[in-house]
Parts: structure tokens; sequence; C-alpha cells
């Protein structure tokens, strides 16, 4: 096959169907990157589980009139509890000294804290914190139980919000795939239409079917190339404004926000992907619209 | 060189066949007139040749090879070894006369020396030297033929199939392009040649080959194109 031939083909094409080539590139582009933003969610979310998950305990926090028996009982029933790591006591003392550390910042706050303001409290730590509901059942309606309290709840709610955003990344990108798909077949049916003169010709000196086909698998391909390049830029914007300008700066926490390292790691596969789909819709479409 | 044995070649779309148990041998060299009526098979046997299409029955040798044994990725390698002429003339409009010649051996893979020595030669041969450069709309019908005829003989062919080549030129044209494809047989090409056109065959004094209704109707070496005419 001659390269050059084949390439001075290709660009001619490409030229020719300048229009389809670019809606072509650019419905790959969004659904590369929406892809690639459906992952980095995915990222998110398990590193945010992670990392929480390993830190969260459960805290029980007992009312103000709580007397000794009602302590014991609460303690052993948390103790008996297959899950349950270790219980450890909060004092009243306790808890202000804690408070003490975790709101140094906030003078304001410690200002109207005295050591008898805080409740006393059981830290539980838990083999497997995903599963803190079954201590909240156990001892929730136990007298001189407060309310037990922990993270996680709260951290639910913004895994459903980060889960729903991934999840419609990732329908969107799916919708959008299923477009670039049409497309892709509409412009290589296209292009086989308007190149049928080319075609006949070379069927009928003979041209194998790879040079017949090549130019328009390697046409898919280019175009599937450059929109998962678009992607890759779309995707960086993307990490940029949202996660480094927005959650990151709007919402600071411990938790480490995606990095580049990860959105690195995503780039060459949805390269691959643009590359490897778009030439095998565009090879899947020729078998029906140019018999060879 | 092409041999039918008992071919019968029946369309979806019709009740009688284009092609009735028809057995023909061509020799190497020979230059053949397959003449008939539009509809009696011309185009049919060609296409068979090409295996463009096959037969619903019987077998076709082409080039010393049973078409219906040879493989699919086979075929182009039987293509190369027929050159085809139009009626129409099939040329690329937006390639010049030297570049659509060429095209037909760059997409068979001819590196881009031998191109560049074989087009020069099989344009001369043609008579359109000094053409090279002009567009197909730039050229008459006769010469658009000469190129077409470039094309399908710069791979130098053992066979040249040509499909009504002077159905759209006027008398004089027609006789330099048999006068062309006369020089062709002569280098030892097989011709066979599809054609209404009378005078032509009368005046060639070749071998005729007649169907009507998809049935030889008449075999003649050194034949005219019909007693009652």
């Amino acid at each position: 096959m001659r390269a050059r031939f084949v390439l001075s083909e290709v660009l001619t094409d490409l030229q020719r169907n300048l229009t389809m080539t670019i809606a072509v590139v650019l419905t790959v582009a969004i659904s590369a990157a929406g892809l690639g933003v459906a992952w980095l969610m995915r990222e998110q979310v398990q590193t945010t589980k992670s990392f929480w998950y390993g830190n969260i305990d459960v805290q029980v926090y007992l009312t103000p009139t709580v007397d000794q028996t009602e302590r014991d009982t609460i303690r052993n029933t948390l103790v008996q509890l297959p899950l349950v790591e270790s219980v450890h006591y909060v004092s009243q003392t306790e808890a202000f000294q804690r408070a003490q550390v975790l709101f140094k910042d906030s003078p304001s706050l410690l200002k109207n804290i005295t050591p008898h303001s805080l409740p006393e409290s059981y830290l539980v730590k838990l083999k497997d914190p995903r599963k803190f509901a079954v201590v909240s059942s156990a001892v929730q309606n136990l007298p001189g139980v407060d309310q037990v309290a922990t993270g996680v709840t709260i951290l639910r709610k913004i895994f459903r919000f980060i889960d729903g955003m991934q999840r419609a990344a990732l329908v969107l990108s799916l919708v959008v795939f299923i477009v670039a798909v049409l497309l892709i077949f509409n412009t290589v049916r296209l292009s086989a239409f308007s190149r049928r003169r080319e075609t006949g010709i070379m069927r009928l000196v003979g041209a194998s079917d790879l040079m017949i086909q090549g130019p328009f698998v390697i046409e898919g391909a280019a175009s599937g190339f450059v929109g998962s390049l678009f992607a890759l830029g779309l995707l960086s914007l993307f990490k940029i404004v949202f996660v480094d300008h927005g959650i990151a700066s709007l919402a600071p926490t411990a938790t480490p926000y995606v990095g580049w390292g990860t959105v690195a790691g995503i780039f060459p596969f949805l390269v691959l992907l643009g590359v490897f789909v778009s030439a095998l819709i565009s090879g899947a479409t020729l078998q029906r619209y140019l018999r060879v | 060189m092409i041999r039918f044995q008992g071919v019968t070649k029946l369309y979806a779309t019709s009740a009688r066949p284009a092609l009735d148990t028809v057995s023909v041998e061509i020799e190497k060299g020979e230059f053949v007139f397959l003449v008939g009526q539009s509809g009696s098979g011309k185009s049919t046997f060609l296409r068979l040749v090409l295996k463009e299409d096959k037969p619903t029955k019987g077998q076709i040798w082409v080039a010393g090879k049973e078409l219906s044994r040879l493989s699919h990725w086979k075929v182009p390698v039987l293509r190369r070894q027929i050159g085809t002429v139009f009626q129409d003339f099939r040329l690329l409009p937006n390639k010049t006369v030297r570049e659509n010649v060429a095209f037909a051996l760059e997409v068979i893979g001819k590196s881009r020396h031998t191109v560049a020595k074989v087009v020069p030669e099989v344009l001369d041969l043609v008579g359109l030297s000094g053409k090279e450069e002009r567009m197909p709309d730039e050229l008459s019908g006769g010469e658009q033929q000469r190129v077409a005829i470039a094309r399908a003989f710069v791979n130098r062919p053992m066979i040249l199939l040509a499909d009504e080549p002077t159905g759209n030129l006027d008398p004089t044209t027609s006789v330099g392009i048999m006068r062309l494809l006369d020089r062709i047989n002569r280098t030892g090409t097989t011709v066979v040649m599809a054609t209404h056109d009378s005078h032509i065959v009368d005046s060639m004094r070749r071998r005729v080959i007649e169907l009507e209704q998809g049935h030889v109707t008449r075999d003649q070496s050194r034949g005219v194109y019909g007693y009652a005419r």
C-alpha cells in the first residue's frame, strides 16, 4: 500500500466533507470528555470514601442526666457488638480539652464553652465503618443516650450528590456517544457515496479491500484522534474550573481532591477509545455501504 | 482464456434468465465481438467474467482459474489481469489525464518509479502524448475513451473487456478507437467487446458471438453483425 498516495486521498476527502468531519470531531470530543468527567467523579468518590471511612468514628452522646447504670448498659451493649473494635469514654473534661484543640482557630466559639457545657460521650471505633447504622440502631433508644452522631450522615449526602453527578455525566456521555456513532456512521456513508466513482474504479482495476477501505478507516481514526485530543483539553478545563477553582476552593477539606495524576491516567485511555471506536464504526459501516 | 460452461444467470428481479446455459470458449489473443440487443445478456456476460456477480449455475474459467473456487480476497488479483472499458468512460473528473491513468496503478500498490515510467508509455500508445495535464472535461469524447483505454491497459492485462466502447462516439471517432483496440489485441491481449454497432462489426471481420434473450444464437469466426441487416 502506498502510504503517500493513501494519505493524500484521505486529506482530500477530509476536506471535501469538512463540515461532517468537524461534527464528528466535536461529538467524539464531548462524549470522550463526558466519560472522562464521570471517571474523575468516580475516582473522587472512591478517594473521599476511603479517606473518611478510614477516619470515621461513631460518637454516642449521653444525656446530662445519665447515671452510672445507664453508662454501663450502653458501654456493654456497644462492646458486645461484633463489629465494634474499641469503645472509648470521653468525659466532659476530656471533651472540653478536645474542643480547645479542635477550635483553637475560633476563639469566639471557645469563649462560650465551659467544661460543663459539652456532653460526655462514647467514641466508638468500628471494624467496618460503613456499617455504622448497626451501632446507632443498637443504642439509640437506650436510656441515657442523647444522640448518635457520625460524620458519615453528612458524607452520605455528599456521596449521593457526587454519585448523582457521576451518573449524570455518564448518561450524558453515553447519549453523546450514540450521537457520535450515528454521525460517524453517516459521515462514512456520505464519504463512501461521494467517492463511489473512485471506489468503483479501484474495484475494477483490482485494488485490494485494504486499499479501498483503508482510507475510510484512517479518516475515522484521524477524526477520533483529533476529537479525543479536544476531549483532553475539555477534561483539563473541567479539572481547573470545577475542581481546582470550584469545589476545592469553596469546600477545602482534609480529603484530597483528584489530582493531575488521575487526570493524566485517564488521558491515554480516552485517546485510545476515541481512535479505536471511530475506526471500528467506520469499518463496520463500510461493510454495509461499500461492497468490495 | 475465458471459458463458460453451461452458465445460467438468474436475477432475483426477473423470471427469465439473463444468461441461459451458455457455453463459450475464447482463446488467448482472440478478438471477439459480443452482439445482441439490449437485455440479451452481453453486460451480464462481462460482469460474470469480472466476478462482479456469480452465476446461478455452471462454471466459468478466466485466465486458467475457475471463478467459483476463487476466494474473496483473490478477486482483486483476477481483476488485475482484466482491463475494462465502458461506454461512459468512467474517468475521475477531478484528476488530470495522467493522474487518471496513474490512479489505476497506485491503487494496486505499484511503486512511484513504475508509475512514472509506465504512464507516459501507455499515453503515447493511445495517442495522447502532450495532453497529460488536461482535465477530462477538456477532452473530446474520443480522447476521453482513449484515456479510459490507457487506464485499462496500463497494467498490461491479459484480457480487455469493452462494454459498448463506441456507444457515445461518432463513426469517425469510433474507427480510431477500434484501431486502438486492434493494436492492443495485436500485442497478444484477448479483447472481448460488447457492441450494437453493426458497421464496426462488419468492417472488422472478427469472431462474433450473438446473444439473444440469454442464449447464444450464433458463434462465427470472421463474422458480421447480422444476416438480415
